[in-house]
């Protein structure tokens, strides 16, 4: 499809398979980079005019975050994948690792040259058997073929990539948590400042930036970053994928226009299961707020138009419930995984979400006490903006969005000691 | 550089001064502006992580934490409003949600931080109704009591071990709320500094052990002190209650200990209240030891050494111990002296005397500059666990890059980054004697050594560095050839513009050599022993113990007329060998002063009485001076007594040389060689009996023949058999233990422990014997 940049090439039937990726100009604009020894701030440039921003959820300006790194600075740099695709809902990762591999090993390899690191790592989350071994096939592929290694192509340019597998911890996809799993420590977010930018990996400055971000990047560079900005919106840049599950007909990975309206996503995904209506949408990851359907069929999917609405884009995690659902019971399954996955180093996340998961899965059993929802909004309101990483916030945050569109849930719950919803107890 | 710029920042509303880049706490402490806070301590590394010290910064749109922000010019910050306070109540209400709220019976009430601070922002209501987190207890050990279900997670224990301690004993397992800090598959915490965790600690969740119920806090009486083991003389508390000494903390002193303490000074007291406590003057008649009267005592004493003296005052030994008073010291002296005997010594551990000077050992310089220097060797040194203070600076010099080698008798478990050259006694002579070489040194014992890389390599490191310390510790003191180890040193430090010091062994040991004893024509303390005397003056002594050669030293007093012994332990080789016991206080009970290895004077008071019928050993010395008719000991205190001291010797330590010998190298032997160290929970009559250390892994393991693997295969001997050392005339049977740090040749069999008393030179030729 004309607007897509990751997936542009689904229609080959290998496309993991290096000639594949080389049959549609995959490697041509690394192997222009490093033989006409392009200008890094050129590159720069060129990221910031393509208006990219993070995919891992925070939204970044890409070129910007890349421009932060001192090149002179003695020492090592490194750059770093995340492909540790942790949150709920989010799957577009793994697919960029299945399908297009050499699209993430060549951004990989132009984000190192940018940055002047030559070692980079990719951090894979621990389930993800297949995708790994598939992209560790195309680092052995792209090696064979001079991309990876010593002297890249003549270019005096060195670079390595090294794959990690994590363990399995949500929180380790925080970026500074990730560093410190790659040292082999304990995955606890460290304090900022400093950024990695600064002290990052072994203490070297660092860039950090998700697969769909740096996978986005030789075609960005090859096809030119107007063409990629103008794809979008104000704003929100390029093509994005979004990982939509749920009650929907359809689900999976879908590659679409920043800008692009729900209801076009929400076709693409075959519509609700049979005979459901739908209740509401999160748009963009288990953190990020929750969405009435009505309200979300009026939106467009990028970083301002969801943002206006209350809630964020995210990672482009989208899960759509019918009417079926019970939103007590959803928060309380959020609300567990959050208390789960607290990496327990700060005091308001470690206790908070035990508390938060404890209020809410005793409304959800029927144990709910009338003070319940002013404590819920009290208590999230007391973890965020208070911790060390944005966990804590986003264990607050859907707390927040439940009781803004479903607090009558809640309070039929606590009152009637059953679920108002169609199904939960 | 911007860091140091003076700026101006405002802190409620209040301008303050300050340098660019300090940490805002670090900045409102010094203005006495008080932030509350768990995770930050000024000696470890930033956690941030607690967020009890959240503050408002103009511009910042989020309450940020003190302990991590540093201060730029124009900062406008304030620490109680609105947004402040509100953090600060959310964190304190989340601490306390999960906490067990059990503080009545909670050894940390009265000194908790958390209690505290909960008072200033703590809620009088809890809304949290679910059930709270209960942690299963771990044993970590009989110094260290743990209930973890109290625990806030402030990471400073952990950042501790690894930080400062050197050990990663304490650890973070689990997630989220279920996290939970404790030793690393659930074994005991060994590091010689563990006991400062109960006070880095700021809840109940770490606490003293031997402490465990024994007083509150607000029950206790503070007196300042100087610890009593090593030579570093940490600065300490004393807390008693109504005449006893409940507990021992240390008193933060940045040149000396800083805020820390070992674990030796920290729970040594426990020995002050031992069964073996001496607490009535005690006479043998008739070969029976009968309790008796001071008079009694005290005249028997005084006409005992009177009597052999006016027959011939050279038959007089005073023996004192580098553990006793700088007061108690000088007034034996001046009994010695007033008796006519030129025979006074403190050095007991030590065994070659070849250098024949009478200068002062030691450190040559500053404590606290030790973690400066960059290049350092350590000669016959454990110095982790003779001076663990001191290995702290040595391992803070470690960490900025500083290049520490060693020459010792065994491979050390060190906390640093170090190079060990490791040989038999022998060896460690031609060890030193090939670096010196290498060093471009000359020496005597050219034609006995060969030059190898490794040689040329330490000679490398000391020489290519700016500020070079070379050190001898206690095992290079007890060691045969000391004078010429010493020597040796002193040739690597000309060729090497290097600085030698010996680091002193016991608390007192500069102080010792600082009054005067050290004999000048007289006998030296293995002289004593060799040819034995008639009468001997014993200060603070265990002959069977606290000497070189415990046998001969027991052979040479048993066969002695009178043996006075001022003792505060009634010990079995003092019953065998001492004539009269007096009675003497022990550690906190008396005031006295202390010089430290770096030959700072610190005095200090008693904080309780002395056991029983004992008596400060001043006191009873200027009783045994007066009946001796011995003038000038009329002192009515011992600040009388300390006044003349720093008239007499007050002065600055000089640096000078305390002689090196030429002479042959004594410690080769043709069998199997000792080496006595004296094990850190060993060191002297108050350790040895301070209940809880003794329990310690350390202690417990101390008391064994440890060999390596091909000297065990060669004896035909095994893991955890039961040997007999024998050494000379004596025998003593210890479990074997196969250690891989010992070096061909060697059987390290430790001195000052049970069995050892028998046994001969520290370092000396032995054999092992199946039993
Ligand atoms: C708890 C937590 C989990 C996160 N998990 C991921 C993740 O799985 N993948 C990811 O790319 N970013 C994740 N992030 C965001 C990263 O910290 C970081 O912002 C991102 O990798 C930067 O890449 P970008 O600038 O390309 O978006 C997570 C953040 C938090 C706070
Ligand atoms: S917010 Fe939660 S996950 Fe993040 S550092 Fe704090 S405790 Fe760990
Ligand atoms: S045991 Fe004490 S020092 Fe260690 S983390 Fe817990 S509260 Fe902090
Ligand atoms: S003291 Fe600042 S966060 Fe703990």
């Amino acid at each position: 499809m004309a607007n897509e940049v990751i997936f542009k090439n689904r229609d080959l039937d290998n496309l993991w398979d290096i000639e594949q990726y080389r049959s549609r100009g995959g490697y041509e604009i690394l192997t222009r980079i490093l033989t006409e020894k392009t200008p890094p701030a050129e590159i720069i440039d060129g990221m910031k005019t393509s208006g990219l921003r993070g995919r891992g959820g925070a939204g970044f300006p890409t070129g910007l975050k890349w421009s932060f790194i001192n090149r002179s600075a003695p020492g090592d740099k490194y750059l770093v994948c995340n492909s540790d695709e942790g949150e709920p809902g989010t799957f577009k990762d793994r697919d960029i690792l299945r399908y297009n591999p050499h699209a993430l090993v060549e951004g990989m390899l132009i984000a190192s040259y940018v940055i002047d690191a030559h070692r980079a790592y990719n951090y894979i989350r621990g389930e993800f058997w297949e995708p790994y071994e598939r992209f560790q096939n195309a680092i052995d592929q792209a090696r064979a073929a001079g991309f990876v290694g010593k002297n890249i192509l003549g270019s005096g340019f060195d670079c390595e990539l090294n794959v990690h597998l994590g363990g399995g911890a949500y929180v380790c996809g925080e970026e500074t948590a990730l560093l410190e799993s790659i040292e082999g420590k304990k995955g606890q977010p460290r304090y900022k400042p400093p950024f990695p930018a600064h002290v990052g990996l072994y203490g070297c400055p660092t860039v950090i930036n998700n697969t769909e971000t740096l996978a986005s990047v030789p075609t960005i560079l090859r096809e030119g970053a107007e063409r990629f900005r103008d794809i979008g919106v104000e704003n929100s840049g390029g093509s994005k994928l979004f990982s939509i599950s749920g009650h929907v007909k359809n689900p999976g990975v879908f590659e679409l226009p920043m800008g692009t309206p729900f209801s076009e996503l929400f076709e693409l995904a075959g519509g609700m299961r049979d005979g459901s209506k739908i209740k509401a949408v999160i748009p963009g990851g288990s953190s990020s707020p929750v969405i009435p359907g009505e309200i979300m069929m009026d939106l467009t999917m990028d970083y301002d138009a969801i943002a206006k609405a209350g809630s964020m884009l995210g990672s482009g995690a989208v899960i759509v419930m019918d009417e079926s659902t019970c939103m007590v019971k959803v928060l309380d399954r959020m609300g567990y995984f959050y208390h789960e996955e607290s990496c327990g180093q700060c005091t308001p996340c470690r206790e908070g979400t035990g508390w938060l998961y404890r209020i809410v899965h005793r409304i959800e059993n029927g144990q709910g006490r009338p003070e319940d929802i002013d404590l819920l909004m009290d208590v999230q309101n007391r973890i965020r903006g208070k911790t060390i990483c944005a966990l804590g916030d986003a264990a607050a945050m859907p707390v927040a969005g439940m009781l803004r569109y479903y607090q009558d849930e809640f309070q039929y719950h606590i009152d009637h000691k059953k679920c108002m919803a169609g199904t939960g107890a | 550089m911007s860091e140091e710029k003076t700026i101006t920042i405002e802190v409620d509303g209040q301008p303050l001064e300050t340098k660019a880049g300090a940490l805002l706490i670090d900045v409102t402490d010094a203005a006495g502006i008080n932030i509350p806070r768990f995770c930050y301590h000024d000696k470890l590394s930033i956690a941030a992580s607690c967020r009890m010290c959240l503050v408002e910064v103009a511009k910042v749109p989020k309450p940020i934490p003190a302990c991590a922000t540093q201060v730029m010019d124009g900062m406008v910050v304030q620490t109680r409003s609105p947004m402040a306070l509100a953090a600060q109540k959310a964190t304190m209400e989340f601490l306390l949600i999960n906490h067990p709220l059990d503080c009545p019976v909670c050894d940390q009430g009265g000194e908790c931080e958390l209690q505290d601070v909960a008072m200033g922002y703590g809620s009088d209501v809890t809304r949290f109704v679910e059930g709270k987190r209960v942690i299963p207890e771990n044993n970590i050990g009989p110094l260290i009591a743990t209930d973890m279900t109290r625990c806030i997670h402030c990471t400073r224990c952990v950042r501790f071990g690894d930080e400062v301690a050197g050990m990663r004993e304490m650890g973070a397992t689990g997630r989220g709320e279920h996290m939970t800090i404790g030793t690393f598959v659930a074994h005991n915490i060994n590091s010689e500094l563990s006991g400062n965790v109960i006070d880095l600690c700021p809840v109940g969740a770490l606490t003293s052990k031997p402490f465990q119920y024994r007083a509150r806090a607000w029950e206790l009486t503070r007196h300042t002190g100087v610890a009593p083991h090593d030579s570093v003389g940490s600065n300490i508390q004393i807390h008693t209650r109504r005449g006893e000494v409940m507990r021992v903390h240390p008193h933060s002193n940045d040149a000396i200990n800083e805020v820390w303490l070992s674990d030796r000074d920290r729970f040594s007291y426990e020995g002050i209240k031992s069964e073996e406590r001496l607490t009535q003057p005690l006479i043998k008649k008739d070969g029976e030891w009968v309790e008796t009267s001071w008079e009694e005592a005290l005249e028997t004493a005084a006409s005992g050494l009177r009597e052999i003296a006016s027959a011939d005052a050279d038959q007089i030994g005073t023996l004192v111990s580098p553990t006793a008073t700088l007061e108690e010291i000088a007034l034996a002296q001046k009994i010695t002296e007033g008796l006519g005997s030129p025979n006074i010594d403190y050095r007991l551990r030590q065994e070659d005397f070849r250098g024949n000077s009478r200068a002062v050992p030691w450190l040559g310089q500053s404590i606290a500059s030790l973690e400066d220097v960059d290049s350092a060797l350590l000669i016959g040194s454990n110095i982790r666990k003779d001076q663990p203070l001191l290995a702290h600076r040595v391992r803070k010099a470690a960490l900025k890059g500083a290049k520490i080698q060693l020459v010792n008798p065994l491979q050390l478990d060190l906390h640093f980054d170090a190079a060990q050259m490791v040989s038999d006694p022998a060896g460690m002579v031609r060890n030193l004697a090939a670096i010196a070489e290498a060093a471009g040194g000359s020496h005597h014992l050219t034609e006995q050594i060969e030059v190898t890389d490794e040689h040329k390599a330490v000679a490398e490191g000391l020489k290519c560095s700016k500020s070079t310390v070379i050190l001898l510790g206690n095992i290079a003191q007890s060691h045969p050839d000391f004078t010429i180890l010493y020597g040796l040193a002193s040739v690597i430090a000309k060729a090497a513009d290097a600085f030698v010091g010996v680091i002193p062994m016991a608390a007192n040991s500069v102080g010792a050599a600082v009054v005067g004893a050290i004999p000048n024509k007289g006998l030296n303390a293995h002289a004593m022993l060799e040819n034995p005397r008639k009468g001997y003056l014993l200060l603070g002594i265990e002959p069977g113990l606290d000497i070189n050669n415990p046998a001969l030293a027991r052979a040479a007093m048993s066969g002695a007329e009178t043996v006075v012994a001022i003792t505060a332990y009634r010990s079995p080789c003092l019953e065998e060998t001492a004539s009269v016991m007096l009675p003497m206080a022990a550690f906190g009970e008396t005031s006295g002063s202390f010089v430290n290895a770096e030959g700072r004077w610190q005095s200090f008071s008693g904080t309780t009485g002395p056991a029983g019928e004992s008596r400060p050993g001043w006191k009873i010395l200027r009783v045994l001076g007066n009946l001796m008719d011995i003038s000038g000991f009329d002192y009515s205190s011992s600040e009388e007594i300390l006044d003349e001291l720093r008239g007499a010797h007050g002065g600055e330590l000089q640096v000078a040389s305390l002689g090196a010998a030429k002479g042959k190298i004594r410690s080769a032997v043709t069998g199997l060689a000792r080496i006595g160290e004296t094990p850190i929970y060993a060191a002297d009559a108050l350790v040895r009996r301070a209940a809880s250390l003794q329990e310690t892994e350390e202690a417990r393991d101390a008391a064994v023949a440890r060999v390596n693997p091909s000297v065990a295969a060669d004896a035909g001997l095994l893991d955890g058999e039961k040997v007999a050392v024998v050494q000379g005339e004596g025998r003593a049977e210890m479990v074997l233990k196969v250690d891989a740090n010992i070096p061909d040749g060697c059987v390290w069999v430790p001195a000052a422990v049970p069995g050892s008393e028998s046994l001969g030179d520290q370092f000396g030729e032995l054999s092992l014997e199946k039993v």
